[in-house]
């Protein structure tokens, strides 16, 4: 009986409990920059033109390979950035509002680029790019705790698993490394240009691992969890400290929760109300960060500030 | 001097930068930036002498601050050459400390008061490094010179308007450079961190340092500096006190919008 439990979990919850932590830890490490920025909705704005970037890496490769559909969203993601601070810098309206602009029309024009274009018989549909797949991510190699240690099994892992290891890794090696001019070009701009921080090149490779982040995780999870998961944890961890290096702490901490809890949520949560059915582990994930940060609203020790915002310059 | 000077500056700046005779701490020519088609600081020639305290002073949007911010190229230039000590900023970096305007951060930054202060020691930790003791107690001496070394652990937004401007007064020192560029230091202050910013910039100049401070209060610019550099959107005058903070310049530089019985009160104070 037990063994049969444990070989349950390996095969159908092992992996997509670790995609889903991989995941919201790649998410939530830029999310805490781009909070502070006020840049959240950038996480947005990448994780929805993805869409486009996939739709056209598809059209002009002919394959839905997990590499060319990477490039093309990450492509998207850059383009949707420029397009940003154009509209930001001639039309002169505030960052949110370009964001907004730039964001649904080019997924609008995905989803028109995708209607038009043959790609009947290719399995690209919007659902699955909005709630993801996290629960058909099984590891069907695995036939007991012994496959843990066994290499031929664990190639068996779903490839995503590995995709996001690269992409965290990553992601936690350029925070490491530049921890110092992002923290210092963020609160103080004018300070780091005079001391020769590139804050420009700071920012945008800021929003760079942001896509990265937004697209390895897109592919596994899907859009809203990576919408969640750039905003929630950091938020929540904000309202638990006020030390830099000990908010990202708390996100990573509030992220590997979430991922975790709402997986379990998911699958085991509707059976204790007697539902025989399970719900979308990735919308129970977002649902659990969201929860954390009311919590966190409520009792947060540093729920109450009294630091003021920058004026406008 | 200004006439004299200047003849050999231009001659100077034809071939002179690698001799090494230029140690002029700030020198800037024809600087002009404009924001979207308007300009706001317009063909400045300027020149701050070693071992000097300037203040600039100007009505507001005068274009003050963008003066500093043109001369360390953190809002682009239209025109205008900027040399530190004879040379491009990039080549100077080290030897140029600057204090932005208060206002222009978000003290809701998850940071301590000794996080602030060590970013001035961003260029001496290093590429790929992280600050280690030796950093923290430099960083700790320089809280000390502005009498704030009991908040190092505080959160910046529980400060007061006075000691965040002490904290970034504190993170120029960490600096250690030799010429410091300082947005309205006293805006918004109080009369003790005012004098404790003041005894601290004297006491930079008296160890030879440069000191150029964007100041807006006409009633302290005698008794502070010893030089002035008047500007409104172009340049009105610059020099010693005496000859550049006259009723004449003020007059000028406001526009009438200063009556004489200030301008006599101003003068009043001197000396």
């Amino acid at each position: 009986m037990d063994a049969d439990w444990g070989v349950e979990f390996l095969q159908l919850s092992l992996a997509p409990i670790l995609i889903g932590t991989l995941a919201a830890i790649a998410c939530a490490l830029p999310g805490n920059f781009l909070l502070l920025r006020r840049q959240a909705l950038i996480g947005d704005a990448i994780s929805h033109v993805a869409l486009p970037g996939i739709v056209v890496a598809f059209l002009v490769t002919g394959t839905i390979a997990a590499w060319p559909m990477m490039v093309g969203a990450a492509g998207a993601a850059v383009v949707a950035v420029g397009l940003i601070e154009l509209i930001k810098r001639l039309g002169k309206v505030e960052p949110g509002a370009a964001m907004g602009v730039v964001f649904t029309t080019l997924f609008a024009a995905g989803v028109l680029l995708l209607e038009q274009s043959d790609t009947s018989g290719v399995h690209i549909d919007v659902e699955h790019a909005l709630y993801g797949n996290l629960e058909s991510l099984i590891w069907f190699d695995a036939t007991g705790w012994s496959s843990l240690l066994d290499i031929g099994a664990l190639a068996g892992l779903p490839p995503q698993l590995f995709r996001l290891a690269i992409v965290l890794a990553v992601i936690v090696g350029f925070m490491a490394a530049f921890w110092k001019e992002l923290a210092i070009s963020t609160f103080d701009p004018g300070f780091a240009q005079a001391v020769g921080i590139r804050t420009g090149a700071v920012g945008f490779a800021l929003v760079v691992a942001a896509a990265i982040a937004a697209v390895a995780a897109f592919d596994a999870v899907g859009s809203i969890i990576v919408i969640a998961m750039f905003v929630c944890p950091p938020a929540t961890a904000r309202l638990m400290t006020d030390r830099l290096g000990r908010q990202v702490a708390w996100s990573v901490l509030f992220a590997t929760t979430a991922a975790i809890a709402g997986y379990v949520f998911a699958g085991y949560g509707p059976l204790w109300f007697g539902s025989p059915y399970a719900v979308s582990a990735a919308g129970m994930i977002a649902t659990v960060s969201g929860v954390q940060l009311g919590l966190a609203c409520l009792l947060g020790p540093r729920r109450r500030r009294t630091g003021q915002a920058a004026a406008p310059q | 001097m200004s006439l004299d000077s200047h003849i050999e500056l231009v001659s100077d700046g034809g071939y002179a930068v690698e001799t090494g005779g230029d140690d002029c701490p700030l020198e800037v020519r024809g600087l002009t930036v404009a924001y979207g088609e308007k300009p706001a600081v317009f063909s400045v020639d300027a020149r701050f002498p070693s071992a000097s305290m300037t203040a600039i002073v100007g009505p507001n949007g005068a274009g003050k601050s963008t003066f500093l911010k043109g001369a360390l190229g953190i809002v682009p230039r239209l025109a205008g050459e900027v040399r530190f000590y004879g040379q491009p900023l990039k080549e100077a970096r080290r030897d140029v400390a600057y204090v932005p305007q208060r206002a222009s951060v978000d003290w809701d930054f998850p940071a301590r008061v000794i996080d602030v202060v060590m970013m001035g020691l961003y260029r001496e930790v290093g590429l790929f490094r992280f600050a280690g003791s030796r950093h923290r107690a430099r960083a700790m001496d320089c809280l000390e010179r502005v009498g704030m070394q009991d908040f190092a652990d505080r959160q910046i937004g529980q400060l007061s308007g006075g000691q965040q401007q002490r904290v970034f007064l504190a993170r120029a020192l960490a600096q250690d450079a030799e010429l410091y560029l300082l947005d309205e230091p006293f805006a918004g202050v109080d009369a003790a961190t005012e004098h404790a910013i003041v005894s601290v910039l004297k006491g930079l100049k008296a160890a030879g340092k440069t000191v150029v401070c964007v100041h807006h209060d006409l009633s302290t610019v005698t008794a502070y500096f010893d030089r002035a550099m008047l500007i409104n959107m172009r340049k009105q005058s610059e020099g010693p006190i005496a000859e550049a903070f006259t009723s004449e310049t003020l007059q000028a530089t406001y526009g009438g919008r200063l009556a004489e019985s200030q301008i006599a009160e101003l003068r009043l104070g001197s000396c």
